[in-house]
Parts: structure tokens; sequence; C-alpha cells
């Protein structure tokens, strides 16, 4: 009974995404461009890197990047902190 | 895995896993003239300890692979990375000291299509260095600790 | 409508992701629901930054004359997927502790066998 509940609310979320994802802009024409634009005219004179995306990455946006890296340090601690007393 | 695999196994592994190393570390270098870049050359470099732990079984790696030194390597990278952060402190946080100045590092590009120049980005490839022995690091550790908990919980299991 | 065919495969992903999440029993069957969830919405992310006709935003040896492709998503889809790699990590040391206490990993037993 639940199941097939959820099953139908399941079909009409689905028919909605299908419908947005037909009535979407054309794939290839993107509307927006002015940041990017500016990052690959003067990305290689402002950090002296020939690949645009690397200096995106650890230059004009570093924070999310030392967010990202602290995200997988306390990965780890949660891994070895779990399983330290089905391994002694 | 406490069983270690067959000998032809066992004898293509030995020849390989210098080479993927090799070309991890190559990735990891030249963040900032080809794709790549820290964290991918990271993830090649542990899918090489992945196959060694996969062919030889947990007894055979022993003495190779330790735990205690990945861990030691994996906090040296995370503070190097945060030191490379703040000592562009002179203007703003994470500010790029070392471009189109006279230091390590520091030559400029001449803008447009050009073969790629190795000392040329400034902080760029030092924090590519220091996040791919990051991940190097981490993912070694925690592809260690679950095989190792997963032999002694299937030992326990068979009693 | 099959212009925007990308689009169309990021919205079967996300419905294969929700059917084995809600309807399998199996806990490991659960988990990788859950990742073929969060791949989609990569895979969304990139498609959103394309130009017809471009290549990579990558100066070296380049060919000549041809636009280039935006660098923003690029840049994003690299924290998400490693963010990925962490949840995955800890979700299956959470499966190997409940199969270590129970014996099992089936729903149904682990909801009736309690204390």
């Amino acid at each position: 009974m639940k199941k097939t509940l959820f099953g139908i609310a399941l079909l009409f979320f689905l028919a909605f995404m299908i419908f947005t994802a037909i009535g979407m802009r054309d794939f290839g024409i993107p509307e927006l461009t002015e940041v990017d634009d500016y990052y690959i005219k003067n990305a290689q004179r402002e950090t002296g890197a020939n690949n645009v995306v690397t200096s995106i990455v650890f230059d004009y946006r570093g924070f999310d990047t030392l967010g990202e890296a602290t995200v997988l340090f306390t990965a780890v601690v949660g891994v070895t902190a779990l399983l330290r007393e089905v391994i002694k | 895995m406490k069983e270690e695999m067959s000998r032809i196994v066992r004898t293509i592994t030995s020849l390989i896993y210098g080479f993927v190393i090799i070309y991890g570390f190559y990735i990891i270098v030249h963040g900032h003239l080809t794709p790549g870049g820290g964290f991918q050359g990271g993830a090649i470099v542990a899918s090489a300890f992945a196959l060694l732990l996969v062919s030889y079984g947990e007894k055979g790696i022993d003495g190779f692979l330790k735990e205690e030194l990945l861990s030691y390597i994996e906090s040296t990278g995370l503070v190097l990375f945060i030191s490379f952060a703040f000592l562009g402190l002179g203007t703003t946080f994470f500010y790029n000291f070392l471009a189109n100045s006279e230091n390590i590092f520091g030559n400029s590009v001449n803008t447009g299509i050009n073969p790629g120049e190795l000392n040329s980005s400034g902080t760029i490839a030092l924090m590519n260095i220091a996040v791919g022995i990051e991940v190097l690091a981490a993912l070694g550790v925690i592809i260690l600790n679950m095989s190792a908990g997963a032999e002694k919980i299937s030992k326990q299991k068979e009693n | 409508m099959l212009a925007n065919f990308p689009y169309l495969a990021v919205v079967i992903l996300i419905g294969m992701g929700i059917y084995t999440l809600v309807f399998k029993k199996n806990l490991i069957r659960i988990a990788i629901g859950i990742t073929i969830i969060e791949m989609g919405a990569n895979l969304f992310l990139i498609t959103l930054g394309y130009k017809k006709g471009s290549i990579a935003p990558i100066y070296t040896q380049a060919p000549e004359g041809m636009s280039m492709a935006l660098p923003t998503p690029q840049a994003l889809t690299l924290t998400s997927i490693v963010i990925g790699v962490a949840t995955t990590a800890l979700i299956l040391s959470i499966i190997m502790i409940i199969f270590k206490k129970y014996g099992t990993l089936n729903t149904d037993d682990i909801r009736r066998l309690r204390g």
C-alpha cells in the first residue's frame, strides 16, 4: 500500500522533471558569460598559468579548495574512529 | 583479503606499480600546464596502492605500506597548504605573491597559444604538490583501514 | 526534443537512483543508489557550461582560432566529486559496523531484532 503510493508520486515527479528538461534552453548556447569571459582573457597575464581551470581552483576561488581539503581530512578521521574497536 | 592471487598476477604487479606511481607524480607536478592537478594525480597514486593490496594480500605488504607513516604524510600536506595561504597575508589571504616576480617559480608567460614553461606560475605549482600529497595519503589510509576491518569481521563470522 | 539529450540523461540517472533508494532491501544496494544520485548531479553541472564547437580552456598547444568552453562549472564539479568520495567512505564504514552487530544485511531483519 505504501509502496504503490510512493511509486505514483515518483512517476509524477519524473514527469515534471522531463517536461522541464525538454523546455530548457538549447544545449550549447550559454547566456550569461561575463565572468567567464574575464577569466579566459586575463588569467594568463595575472596568474602566469596556462591552465585556466587550475588557476580558478587554486587562485581565484582558493577558499573552496580549503573547505574541500578539510572535508577529506574529516572523512579520514571519521573512518579511523569508527573502525578502531573492530580492528583492535 | 588475506589470500594472495596467482603467480602471474603477482609478477605483472611487481613490474608495473612503479610506472603507475611515476605517472601519478607527473600529473601532479604539471598541473598548471596540462589538464590534471593535485586531486587527479593523488587518486592515480592511490590506485597503485590498491593494486598492490589486492594482488599481494594483507600479509604480503606488511612491511611496505605502514599506516602511521601515511597518516603523518597527510597531516604534513594539509599544514603545508595552509601555510602557503598565510604567507601572502601582506596583501590578502591566498594572494599569489610569487607570480611575475623574480623568486622561485616566477617567470612570466607570453599571452596566447604557446608550449608551456614549467617555471611559470607562482604559488599554484606549490599548492598542487601539497594537495597531491594529502589526497594520496588520505585515500591510502581509508583503503588500509577498511581492508583490515573487513578481514577481522569475516574471521569472526567463521567462528 | 533530441537537442536537449544531456538533460534527459540527467533525469534518467536521478530517477534510477531514487528508485533504487526506496524499493530495494539490501543495504549495499541502497548505498549504490545514493552514489548514482550524486553522479547525476555532477553530470548536470558539467553540461551547463558548453559552447557549440569549442575546445578545452587550456592555452598549451591549442589549435588556432577556436572559442573556449566555460571553465567555472568544471572547477565546481571537482569539489563535488571529492565530497561524494568522502560520503561513500563513511556510509560503507557504518554498513560494516551494522553487519558486525546484527549478522545480516537485510533491512527487514534489522528492524525486527531489537536490543
